[in-house]
């Protein structure tokens, strides 16, 4: 470990080495503050490994072009921020729906519309599980420094790749644009997941076959397996259907193939909850904050601990149950006016007294804020 | 059936999907099945091996097109085609990559991508069926609907004037340019040809019928009157060019209407690699 690089690096910057640890080697994407660091990255650094940037014309195109790229066999990413996320929404759910592998990194500003660009925001977590219409699971992380970045990005990658679906990068501003030290990982140290390709000759292949995990090995254009990908609801020929048993079959299987597995999709950060009678829940940046008030209000004899959630969608729902099954409070602190608390009180018992800490005026909470708010509770 | 004929169509069922549920879902004398016969035998006729061809398409009647026969098909989002075969062209620049798209689909809300892919000069052909028409969700006005025609959103006739694809791809960018109609089913076979060697970006426009919708709310007749229309008023380019604009109102120009050779974009970028890489693998 002595001899790991050490690098100050910014936060999007960290996200592009990420996704070439990864195997990124196609991005697509369209100037936006805070994310277009992540974009300029990608234009210096893929061409240097054999990759390929491109800049589209907007950010329907970005996320089309990842697609399109992803079917024909590369890793596939791009990056964003609300505005851009908003109009990427419809062909996320082309790729929920193709079950094609990309990740969309949504650096986090205050909306709606043109709101606030270069200030933080949290407001984007409801959109990353319920952006696009229709019925389907999403799979989103977030990190809370740069190191974290490094590591949620290969994450994402692994998931997308496993789970053959889009899973989105909950960054924010602050963690985009902040500046720290990072030990850049060395090959091999982190797992790196490749989508699995069908073993069985093009004659015999079904494209979305039903496998015991519903995940369908997907071959990449150009390999002799010719299928069918599209947007309508289809059979595992990959054909359009209309016919309800094929429909809910399809449904199903998009769901399944991730709540089968919400366990080891799960990431949370526990500090200090062993003995906690009252908890914070956090993510992203509000979570350095939430570990330093708490850390200060142990000192000061609270029984407090921190629970970050690295993994936003699926929610952990059982993780959270049994972490604070112990607690008599729990505070969420967030920079929006409530999306995750209420996820928090949809989970936990009704005896657990849940209190929301929410700000939105482009500002990040502070640990005194969320020490104030302690107070106020206790 | 005559033999010439059968072996015809013999090469077009090689090229159908045979576990492709069956009929299509065009209207019968639909000019789509013209465009995608032409297409196919334009393919076979270059010797390509399907597996390197993809085909890509939005949403409407035409983008079905890639649905019915045997290659890497990507049947995507309206408007969006270009943007998706942009990406599968310039992560597998080895592959053939061809986009059937429809009016509204290329124009309205895909006139973004339109551009920005003849811009590019990027080696993807488009294939644009034009029949003037929203023929899928039943015969509203389009970005190519002629100024005063009826559709279920121009009832008292449109006040809005056309796109002409062509010279929107020539002034955009793109480096081949052709138009045909369905009723000149050889001529354009040999343009999708061209189009398809073509290296960079290629536009074929295909004026086609819809008589479902575009000929019977303008009363121009069934399939074989609206057939029979494009032959009286088409014009080969080299007899255009002794025509005055206004004699060349209410006409057709059929024929290769620009043709250049510029640089690619993929190849473009391969150099751009290759100098980072400095030869390193």
């Amino acid at each position: 470990m002595a001899n790991k690089k050490r690098k100050l690096m910014q936060g999007n910057l960290a996200c592009v080495h990420g996704a070439i640890y990864a195997g990124l080697r196609f991005y697509a994407g369209y100037p936006i503050t805070p994310s277009t660091e992540v974009a300029e990255g990608c234009a210096r650094e893929l061409p240097k490994i054999g990759g390929k940037f491109i800049q589209m014309e907007d950010e329907i195109a970005s996320i089309a072009a990842v697609i399109g790229a992803s079917v024909s066999g590369a890793k596939a990413m791009t990056a964003t921020s609300g505005p851009g996320y908003s109009l990427m929404s419809e062909l996320i759910g082309y790729a929920y729906i193709t079950e094609t592998p990309s990740v969309i990194v949504n650096v986090q500003r205050g909306g709606p519309s043109t709101g606030l660009p270069t200030k933080v925001s949290q407001s984007d977590t409801m959109q990353a599980r319920w952006g696009t219409h229709g019925d389907y699971t999403a799979i989103a992380v977030a990190p809370s420094s740069v190191a974290d970045t490094f590591a949620e990005t290969v994450r994402a990658f692994n998931l997308a790749e496993r789970f053959r679906t889009p899973v989105t990068i909950l960054m924010d501003e602050v963690i985009g644009h902040m500046r720290e030290m990072i030990a850049m990982p060395e090959p091999g140290e982190l797992p790196v997941f490749d989508r699995v390709k069908p073993r069985v000759s093009p004659d015999k292949f079904v494209p979305f076959e039903l496998t015991p995990n519903f995940v369908s090995p997907m071959p990449a254009y150009g390999e002799g397996y010719r299928y069918n990908v599209t947007g309508l609801t289809h059979d595992v020929m990959g054909f359009s259907t209309n016919r309800a048993d094929e429909i809910f079959v399809k449904l199903d299987k998009l769901k399944n193939k991730i709540e089968n597995y919400k366990n080891e999709i799960a990431k949370l950060r526990v500090e200090m909850m062993d003995d906690a009678e009252i908890a914070f829940v956090s993510y992203g940046t509000v979570a350095r904050t939430a570990l330093q008030a708490a850390s200060i209000a142990r000192k000061a004899g609270a029984k407090i601990g921190a629970i970050q959630l690295c993994t936003i969608w699926p929610f952990p729902d059982e993780q959270i149950v049994q972490l604070c099954a112990r607690c008599r409070k729990v505070i969420v602190a967030e920079l929006n006016m409530g999306q995750i608390v209420n996820e928090v009180r949809r989970v936990l018992p009704r005896d657990i007294q849940i209190h929301a800490l929410q700000r939105y005026d482009g500002e990040i909470l502070t640990p005194m804020q969320l020490l104030e708010k302690l107070e106020e509770v206790l | 059936m005559a033999t010439a004929e059968k072996q015809k169509s013999d090469v077009i069922l090689q090229y159908l999907r045979p576990r492709k549920k069956f009929p299509s879902v065009w209207c019968a004398g639909c000019g789509n099945g013209v465009v995608m016969s032409a297409l196919i035998r334009a393919i076979d006729r270059l010797g390509l091996s399907r597996d390197e061809v993809a085909m890509v398409s939005g949403i409407g009647c035409t983008s079905r097109m890639p649905v019915y026969m045997d290659f890497n098909s990507l049947h995507t989002a309206h408007g969006r085609a270009l943007a998706f075969a942009t990406g599968v062209k310039f992560a597998r620049p080895n592959m053939k990559v061809i986009v059937v798209t429809g009016d509204g689909d290329a124009l309205a809300i895909g006139g973004n991508h339109f551009i920005h892919a003849c811009r590019r000069n990027i080696d993807i052909t488009a294939i644009l069926i034009n029949n003037n028409i929203y023929g899928m969700t039943g015969g509203q006005g389009s970005p190519t609907t002629p100024p005063n025609a009826f559709s279920t959103t121009t009832p008292y006739g449109n006040a809005e004037k056309p796109f002409d694809p062509c010279s929107l791809a020539k002034a955009a960018g793109a480096t081949y340019v052709a138009r045909a109609t369905v009723f000149h089913a050889p001529q354009l076979e040999k343009m999708i040809m061209e189009a398809i060697d073509h290296h960079g970006f290629s536009l074929v426009e295909a004026v086609s019928n819809c008589h479902t919708y575009f000929g019977r709310l303008n009363r121009q007749g069934d399939a074989v009157a609206m057939l029979k229309s494009f032959k009286d008023n088409a014009v080969m380019l080299a007899k255009a060019k002794t025509m005055t604009e206004e004699e060349l109102k209410g006409k057709i120009v059929v024929g290769t209407l620009y043709n250049e050779t510029k640089t690619e974009f993929c190849d473009e970028y391969q150099k751009l690699i290759d100098a980072q890489m400095g030869g390193k693998k």
